[in-house]
């Protein structure tokens, strides 16, 4: 590999979100007829990784990065080895064809453009995060995964359904994101390293560090969330309201897999423990049953095949979750399976859909001779789906019987969880890809015919590749599971696969896989009854709670209470808004010194000139003159009076350049009251009542009492005059100017100057603009005062 | 307010306050004074012009809007800061020329010209804050 | 030398803060201009007083002779006059032109943003 090569790698994951930048006047143009184009993207970005392929299979791994933010340690740095090939490979291999269905799928949309883009940024978010190697970009990426799943799944915001799925999705997985972030600063705290390939190199860093099991149960936390596991498995089939694209690539490959993907990521860091080879299977098995049992009951394509995709994400965590090398084999080879053969379903289903005018199971039928080529892809999918032979959810599965039956704990369990979970599996796939298209003809809403290549593509490359993979077991093994594998273990490990079972006499697996086979027919045959039974089950009790009513009751309470405290503080009220702020600051300034009981030495009265004094006394006079001025010209001038003394002090104590500019201030401050106060009209006279203004006597008196002691304590600090020194010093040498505030306001500290007459200059365009500016009354008001406006 | 004698003095005052403003902002750089006095000594001339005689005959004295004086300070203040660019020092780093001139020490430097940037955002600013009341005090 | 100052600075924020309370336009209004002197001078005072020296070089000597005022705090104050004024005359027009369309200069009364019984928001997506 090249260190260019290496470096287009950091190209390849921000390409597509310049894709996303270029969608839409793309899809302006050429209407759907774009997706060729598009599609070259992820193309391009899949031929780039397959580079990587024969390498990374000799053992090597790559880190690309580009400095982003140093100080914070923030890099976009990318790690490249088996597991995130693979993953970057089903990422854009998937999405290739996803763009292309989108094409077709949503031909003629009106936001079809928008809708690339989503799916584009999604993309990229997803990259970003497989291949993350600074754990700030990771998670960056693994949030933004989460904000783009919202606008994909929202993408029809129209319906309430749809957005509700959005929210929920983006809770749920957000919610999650942040857990994950709280464990990577630990990581971060715990080892002093951000980067993902750097911890790898010493495993054991985070097992010896006495904070392994906050670390393990955050990052649990970020991944259950993302990949579903019960009990958070509730917003992955409702997200089910984006279109068929959009299911197609955030459940098949990507996004849900991101939890698994992670787990798999730090298993060399965090697996082998008591820990984690309990709790992940536990919650595993739970959701590979739960997702499998709910399935069943579905009769509408897409729920069942998003139920079936909680449970192969709950296969998939059991079977990490044992850290026995044959059962992580399992689980590579069938996350790779998966991906493949969902994908086509998924789209298969879209397709249904989009033909047909219907997902729901129990109105379709004899749909083979209307589209033969789909049908063709459904079987081959639905084969590797159920794990028979020659597909390469077979031979998944036979690892992963392997894996169940010599997991070094609780073999029983897991291997009788896995086989009720495949029967099961079976059972849907026979639903979803068999039903539709034989037996009798059904009518249905739409006069159901094959769609266009860009509606077949996608499934039928990917269910042909599940069948090619199976039968290429020593290219598969070599290049894809063997190198995957070692980024688990974190060892080099060579894999051996075989489609043909080397010894048929006492081969447990496939004598499992037999009963498989058997009791996913039986339950085929019987799969309305089955039906009927777990929809007799969860119609009662259960029906009324569980986390997606939990879920709906959250959000509600949250929405109830921000509306009271809403109610309390912004009541409308501008003198709540400003007793609430004083008080506020009163506490902030005089509990710390009743707290710590450090209130300033109260040092004697230095002596002052009587001219001194004589300026104070002027001061104050003018401040109790503007409380108690009881018409206008008193009250300005009483203002007047308090900043001409203000002047004054600023001349006793060497400010005249600050003299000058208050005196300016204060007469024009003084010219431009009157101007307005004469019209105004009103007089400047206290209307509360006596308690209320004792009340807020005591506010005003509170704060100025703190801030004036706070004003003390930090008088009577030694002073730093390193900065003042520094001004002082080099005022006349590098500057040549002689006034050293001048000298800090043109040259030392100019910016910040240019920043403030910045903003002079946007309050007087304010002015003018408030001046200038009518408001339009509203029509039925009194039409004699507007006249009366326009004339003043 | 309008009184004969204000109005006859006023924009002989306002001149000479003017003329006040420039020098102070001239003799900043070394004495006190600087842009932001000098400013608001021309802005308050501007105020009394405009109470005196009247606020269109300010517009008039001062040829284009006071709010077009502010934003050309805000352009050669942010002008100012550029010409060290091209001598690849950070932006704003002070630039100085220095000649002489029949005899007299002349010089020129960017915070002058940053500091009459100041002088004009505050004129124009404050003037047309002053001004605008103005003009509907008269109406 | 800073203590009668502190003590002057504290009856400046209590009588700006007393103003600015009160319900009434006006009187706001004349609390936000002695806020803003309240505030320059703890500045001020914050960068510790020296008598009549101001920050200024002599014109023979490249640094001052004798201990100067410090002239940070006087940099920051200076701008600090000229944007509180600014804005003071900001405030002033905002509380005219709303005394003018609102026809009230209780502020209280002023509810266009924020309505009285404001309906709650909808519950659900």
């Amino acid at each position: 590999m090249t260190q260019s090569a290496i470096d287009t790698t950091l190209l390849a994951v921000l390409a597509p979100f310049l894709a996303a930048a270029i969608a839409p006047f793309l899809t302006r143009h050429l209407k759907h007829n774009a997706a060729w184009l598009l599609a070259l993207v992820p193309a391009w970005i899949f031929w780039h990784f397959a580079g990587f392929v024969g390498p990374v299979s000799n053992g090597e791994t790559f880190v690309a990065s580009r400095s982003w933010a140093p100080i914070y340690r923030v890099d976009l740095s990318f790690f490249v080895d088996g597991l995130s090939t693979v993953f970057a490979l089903l990422i854009s291999g998937i999405g290739t064809f996803i763009i292309l269905y989108a094409g077709g799928y949503l031909k003629g949309h009106p936001q079809q453009g928008r809708f690339f883009s989503f799916l584009f940024l999604f993309m990229g978010a997803m990259l970003g995060l497989v291949l993350g190697n600074n754990l700030f970009t990771l998670f960056i990426f693994w949030e933004l995964t989460s904000i783009t799943s919202f606008l994909l799944i929202g993408f029809d915001h129209l319906r309430a359904a749809s957005r509700r799925a959005a929210i929920q999705a983006l809770v749920v997985t957000g919610g999650g994101g942040l857990v994950l972030l709280a464990g990577f600063l630990m990581i971060i705290t715990v080892t002093g390293q951000v980067e993902m390939s750097v911890l790898l190199q010493s495993p054991d860093i985070i097992r010896e560090s006495g904070f392994y099991v906050p670390i393990f149960f955050l990052i649990l936390g970020g991944a259950f969330t993302k990949s579903a596991q019960f009990p958070f498995h509730f917003w992955l089939p409702n997200a089910m309201e984006a279109p068929t694209p959009v299911s197609a690539f955030l459940h098949s490959a990507t996004m849900v897999k991101a939890g698994v993907y992670l787990l798999m990521r730090m298993h060399p860091l965090l697996g082998d423990t008591d820990l984690w080879t309990t709790v992940l299977p536990v919650f595993g098995g739970a959701t590979l049953l739960v997702g499998t049992i709910l399935a069943v009951r579905q009769t509408d394509l897409k729920l069942m095949l998003a139920y079936t995709t909680v449970a192969s994400l709950g296969l998939l965590v059991m079977l990490v979750g044992t850290s026995y090398e044959r059962a992580l084999e399992g689980a590579v080879l069938y996350l790779i399976a998966h991906s493949l053969f969902k994908g086509a379903l998924f789209m298969v289903a879209g397709t249904i859909d989009h033909e047909a005018g219907t997902r729901d199971v129990t109105k379709l039928g004899g749909l083979r001779g209307a589209m033969p080529i789909t049908f063709t892809a459904a079987c081959l999918a639905a084969l590797s789906m159920s794990g028979l032979p020659p597909f390469i959810g077979f031979i998944a599965k036979e690892v992963l019987y392997y894996g169940t039956t010599g997991a070094p704990s609780a073999a029983v369990w897991l291997t009788i969880t896995a086989v009720v979970g495949n029967a099961l599996m079976l059972v849907i796939a026979a639903a979803v890809a068999i039903k539709p298209f034989l037996g009798p003809k059904v009518e249905t809403p739409k006069h159901a015919h094959e769609g266009p290549i860009l509606l077949f593509a996608g499934p039928v490359t990917l269910s042909f590749l599940g069948l090619v993979l199976a039968l290429t077991t020593l290219f598969t093994g070599h290049f894809f599971v063997g190198p995957m594998l070692s980024s688990l273990v974190g060892k080099p490990t060579e894999v051996e696969l075989h489609l043909v079972p080397p010894y048929f006499i006492g081969n447990v697996p496939l004598m499992l896989s037999m009963a498989t086979v058997a009791l996913g027919l039986v339950l085929f045959w019987q799969l309305d009854r089955l039906r009927a039974l777990v929809a007799a089950i969860l119609s009662g009790p259960l029906r009324s709670w569980g986390p997606d009513k939990g879920f709906d009751q959250v959000i509600a309470e949250i929405v109830s209470l921000s509306s009271v405290i809403t109610r309390a503080l912004q009541n409308g009220k501008m003198q709540t808004y400003m007793a609430l702020t004083f008080i506020v600051t009163g506490v902030a300034v005089l509990l710390p010194g009743y707290l710590t009981g450090g209130w300033p030495a109260m040092p004697k009265m230095p002596s002052y000139h009587f001219y001194e004094w004589g300026i104070f006394l002027i001061a104050v006079i003018g401040l109790i003159a503007v409380l108690v001025a009881k018409t206008r010209l008193t009250a300005i001038v009483s203002l007047g009076i308090q900043g001409f003394a203000v002047a004054i002090i600023f001349m006793l104590y060497g400010a005249p350049d600050l003299a000058f500019t208050q005196l300016m201030v204060e007469t024009l401050s003084v010219v431009i009251l009157a101007l307005v106060m004469t019209r105004l009209n009103l007089t400047p006279r206290d209307h509360r009542s006596g308690g209320a203004a004792l009340v807020t006597g005591v506010i005003a008196l509170a704060v100025g009492l703190g801030l004036a002691l706070t004003l003390i304590a930090i008088t009577q600090q030694p002073f730093d005059r390193s900065l003042s020194d520094f001004f002082t010093e080099y005022s006349r040498s590098i500057a040549h100017g002689r006034n050293i505030v001048n000298v800090i306001l043109v040259d030392f500290r100019g910016i910040d100057t240019l920043g403030e007459i910045a903003v002079v200059t946007l309050a007087g365009l304010c002015v003018l603009a408030l001046i200038r500016v009518h408001t339009p009354r509203p029509k039925d008001a009194d039409p004699a005062p507007e006249k009366k406006g326009e004339a003043a | 307010m309008r009184t004969v004698i204000f109005r006859t003095v006023a924009p002989y005052l306002s001149a000479l306050m003017v003329l006040f403003s420039i020098f102070v902002l001239l003799r900043g750089h070394n004495e006190p004074g600087g842009g932001f006095i000098g400013g608001l000594i021309a802005a308050s001339a501007l105020a009394i012009f405009g109470i005196a005689c009247g606020v269109a005959s300010v517009r008039r004295a001062i040829v284009v809007h006071p709010m077009s004086i502010a934003g050309f300070g805000l352009f050669i203040a942010a002008l100012s800061g550029l010409p060290s660019l091209f001598k690849k020092q950070t932006f704003m780093t002070s630039q100085w020329l220095e000649f002489k001139f029949f005899d007299v020490d002349v010089a020129l430097s960017t915070p002058l010209v940053f500091d009459i940037g100041v002088y004009l955002v505050v004129v124009g600013a404050i003037g047309s804050i002053a001004l605008a009341l103005e003009e509907r005090e008269s109406d | 030398m800073e203590l009668g100052l502190a003590i002057l600075i504290g009856i400046f924020f209590t009588v700006s803060i007393y103003l600015m309370l009160s319900k009434q336009l006006v009187r706001m209004l004349l609390g936000v201009a002695i806020l803003g002197n309240a505030v320059n001078l703890s500045i001020f005072t914050n960068g510790r007083l020296t008598r009549e020296v101001p920050p200024v070089i002599p014109a023979d000597l490249y640094l001052p002779a004798e201990m100067t005022a410090n002239p940070l705090p006087q940099a920051l104050v200076l701008t600090a006059i000229v944007i509180s004024f600014s804005f003071f005359a900001f405030l002033l027009v905002l509380a005219f032109r709303a005394y003018q369309e609102l026809g009230t200069d209780d502020v209280n009364e002023m509810r266009v943003a924020e309505p009285e019984n404001d309906p709650l928001p909808p519950q659900g997506y």
